[in-house]
């Protein structure tokens, strides 16, 4: 390989640059950060699991979504036999009631941008 | 191993058994899984069903404006309809028309004087035929099977409006714009729509869920518009057909309108 130092240097300094924000992360220290969620003011349990509605709620919402409009079915039984409405402004936003302490926190993290809330209204902000 | 014909045989009869017997234990289950439903957190009351809603419209007690003028307010109030304040840009799930607009193949100009001074609701006509469902290229609007409420998801409208061209009544709109700066005071109950998206009036389902009757029969005076089950033949909306004669629009089109006008 002709010119080999000069590029092994340029592949060091290449990879240095791509992984900079890694490098940056752990040295400032912001690399562990993990959003703190707003708990629900009311309320026990959620409609299912915790741990399964962290990692599954877009999923249960968008059965809930189809049930609802489509099949025109309205409640949601859950495991403990409590009945719940199939409701996203309601349901879910009754106990988890501040949207940006909740839902938005964890969603500017992870960078998604869900358009639930193009339609669906946050009843207290809307409310005039 | 080697399976001989009796094994075979036993354990096919055994697997036989136990499909049978799954049934009978899964309604044990459920029997005993339903007493411990707490109904303190039902949220809705017992919901209004019927085989076929209709709807009808006497048209005498239109021609009194006080009896219909606010069910197109009440309507769009509970739905979020927005008002841009241009017709190019109008959102309408119930309006009024003049006779010569809303039944133009039955005007004429020899026709009792009173009638063309009415104004008569118009809206989606829940057709039985619905040419709008035929088009939709996605499945956002359909025919409920269980009663016949032509339906919209507007989460699934692509907004290709080929439903706005196929209905011949002029009952859907299309929100060229983001319609929620346009709405006066949005209702919390009910979700506003998005820019690219038709909407049209569903017979007030979400109301109709809940045990109530839809906004315009509500807000309409006297009876004017009444709202009933039409397979049912001891119904309201029955014995108006039989006893007075009903006009549907456009019904030569085919599409069986399931909005009846009594003259």
């Amino acid at each position: 390989m002709y010119d080999s130092p000069k590029v092994l240097l340029g592949l060091v300094i290449f990879l240095v640059l791509i992984t900079f924000p890694i490098w940056y992360n752990v040295a400032s220290g912001t690399a562990d950060y993990v959003p703190e969620l707003e708990k629900p003011v009311k309320g026990d349990n959620c409609v299912m699991e915790t741990t399964y509605m962290r990692s599954f709620h877009m999923d249960v919402l968008n059965t809930w979504r189809d049930e609802a409009v489509r099949q025109n079915d309205r409640v949601f039984i859950a495991e403990d036999g409590t009945k719940y409405n199939k409701s996203l402004s309601h349901t879910c936003l009754d106990c988890h009631s501040n949207k940006e302490g909740f839902c938005d926190k964890c969603h500017d993290y992870v960078k998604v941008d869900p358009y639930c809330w193009d339609c669906h209204v946050i009843p207290e902000k809307e409310m005039k | 191993m080697a399976v001989d014909r009796r094994k075979f045989l036993q354990a096919a009869g055994l697997t036989a058994l136990g499909i049978a017997a799954k049934p009978l234990a899964l309604l044990a289950q459920d029997a005993d899984s339903l007493e411990i439903i707490e109904p303190n957190k039902i949220p809705q009351e017992t919901p209004l069903t019927a085989k076929r809603w209709a709807m009808v419209i006497d048209m005498q007690k239109c021609l009194d404006h006080e009896n219909i003028k606010d069910c197109s307010k009440a309507c769009h109030e509970a739905h979020n309809v927005p008002h841009f304040g241009n017709p190019k840009d109008e959102i309408k799930w119930i309006w009024e028309e003049e006779l010569h607009t809303a039944f133009h193949e039955v005007n004429h100009e020899y026709i009792d004087e009173k009638l063309h001074h009415g104004h008569y609701p118009v809206l989606c006509n829940h057709c039985d035929n619905p040419p709008c469902v035929r088009v939709c290229p996605t499945q956002a609007t359909w025919k409920r099977e269980n009663d016949g409420i032509v339906m919209m998801d507007w989460h699934r409208c692509i907004g290709c409006r080929y439903c706005v061209v196929a209905c011949p009544y002029g009952s859907r709109s299309f929100n060229w714009r983001d319609p929620r700066p346009y709405i006066e005071k949005i209702n919390p109950d009910f979700p506003t729509r998005m820019r690219g998206v038709v909407e049209k009036c569903t017979f007030c389902e979400e109301r109709l869920a809940k045990g109530q009757i839809p906004a315009c029969v509500e807000a309409a005076k006297n009876d004017t518009i009444v709202f009933g089950d039409l397979e049912d033949p001891e119904s309201n909306v029955r014995k108006l057909l039989r006893d007075r004669f009903s006009l549907r629009r456009k019904s030569a089109l085919g599409t069986q309108p399931e909005v009846y006008y009594l003259v």
